[in-house]
């Protein structure tokens, strides 16, 4: 055994995505560990009782030999891909940070819409989520919004295509308390 | 830079304070809990001087505690003059040994660190507090009551002191976040 080291070559996405069953994680991180990769970035969350797993991780392997390896758990109803990226340089944020709050009786067209009216105003959304409980529908947007943009008038739209979606719509200032 | 003729009670005369270097995590003496001082070391009034310095010369730093310069010791300094989120502000001082005594009315909100630049993270904290610590240099008793900003600030600072960032205190796997800067 060599010791611990931290890879620097390609830079792999892995998708790996599937029916829910405890120790998915441990198994998939400890053939990426296997192979000498090093997980950076991840988010991994369960999707109406679907694991949904990606992260991006640096390794020496490439894209096709980590698909190889990870091939033995897809063997187990998950479904998995590697692909290889190039290394992004993290863009400047493009305005100040909002979160936009959505809640109501489920349909289709909600997303589509209202992130419709953040991209209009050039909007850049940095993260979302949504969730479907029995009916009830939310979503949870982290969104930039370029100083250019009149919030007001963004505030208005939304307020106009809640309306006509039925649902419930709310825009704040997403503050960071610096320490 | 803070005024070291400043004779209020919070805040006795100190000496000229020297900047000191800040650790940033993974550093281990961000990990450890600190332990009680006497206030009236004069190497712990340095350490107060000190403090106050370095959080002036840090960009966007309201808040230092003596375990981010790597000094494992109860003592923190904090000043929220004039930021637009304090509603409560006792001006600069530095507290050793400090107590929170009373917190209530919790809520969750975004907080960053000096010791963590590149994350943020959601974090509950009480938006009423009252602390309670030494003054150094004069070794009077200094009670504050606060809120809101100076609250979660005060609260940041004591975890400090206890070896714990706000990384150990995130509401959630998703509550966790790269800092993006925007100015």
């Amino acid at each position: 055994m060599t010791g611990p080291s931290v890879s620097q070559g390609r830079l792999l996405v892995v998708t790996i995505v599937g029916h829910d069953r405890p120790g998915i994680i441990a198994r998939a991180t400890g053939v990426l560990a296997e192979l000498g990769a090093n997980l950076e970035d991840s988010s991994m969350t369960i999707l109406r009782g679907h694991f949904a797993m990606v992260l991006v991780a640096s390794a020496e392997v490439t894209a096709d030999e980590a698909q190889s390896a990870l091939a033995t758990l897809a063997g187990t109803s998950l479904s998995v891909s590697v692909r290889e990226v190039p290394d992004e340089s993290v863009h400047a944020p493009v305005g100040k940070p909002y979160l936009l709050s959505v809640h109501g009786a489920d349909r289709p067209g909600i997303v589509s819409t209202v992130t419709a009216q953040l991209s209009d105003v050039g909007g850049n959304i940095t993260d979302l989520t949504t969730r479907l409980a029995d009916g009830l529908y939310v979503l949870v947007v982290e969104v930039e919004v370029p100083d250019a943009a009149d919030v007001g008038a963004l505030t208005g739209r939304l307020a106009d295509v809640a309306r006509d979606l039925g649902v419930d719509v709310s825009l704040r200032a997403l503050d960071t308390d610096d320490l | 830079m803070s005024d070291p003729t400043d004779d209020s009670p919070r805040l006795p005369a100190l000496p000229a304070g020297t900047v000191r270097a800040v650790l940033r995590a993974p550093a281990a003496g961000l990990a450890v809990p600190s332990v009680d001082v006497d206030p009236l070391d004069p190497a712990v009034v340095v350490l107060a001087a000190d403090l106050l310095a370095t959080q002036v010369a840090s960009a966007g730093c309201v808040g230092l505690a003596a375990a981010q310069v790597g000094v494992p010791a109860r003592v923190f300094s904090l000043d929220v003059t004039g930021h637009p989120r304090a509603r409560t502000c006792h001006g600069p001082f530095v507290l050793a040994n400090p107590v929170v005594v009373s917190a209530t009315r919790w809520e969750r909100g975004r907080e960053g660190c000096l010791s963590v630049p590149d994350l943020t993270g959601d974090v509950k904290r009480a938006t009423r507090v009252v602390v309670t610590g030494v003054v150094p240099g004069t070794g009077a008793t200094l009670t504050l009551e606060t809120d809101g900003f100076e609250a979660r600030a005060v609260q940041h600072e004591v975890d400090h002191l206890d070896g714990l960032l706000f990384l150990d205190r995130v509401a959630g796997a998703h509550a966790l976040h790269p800092r993006r800067v925007y100015l």
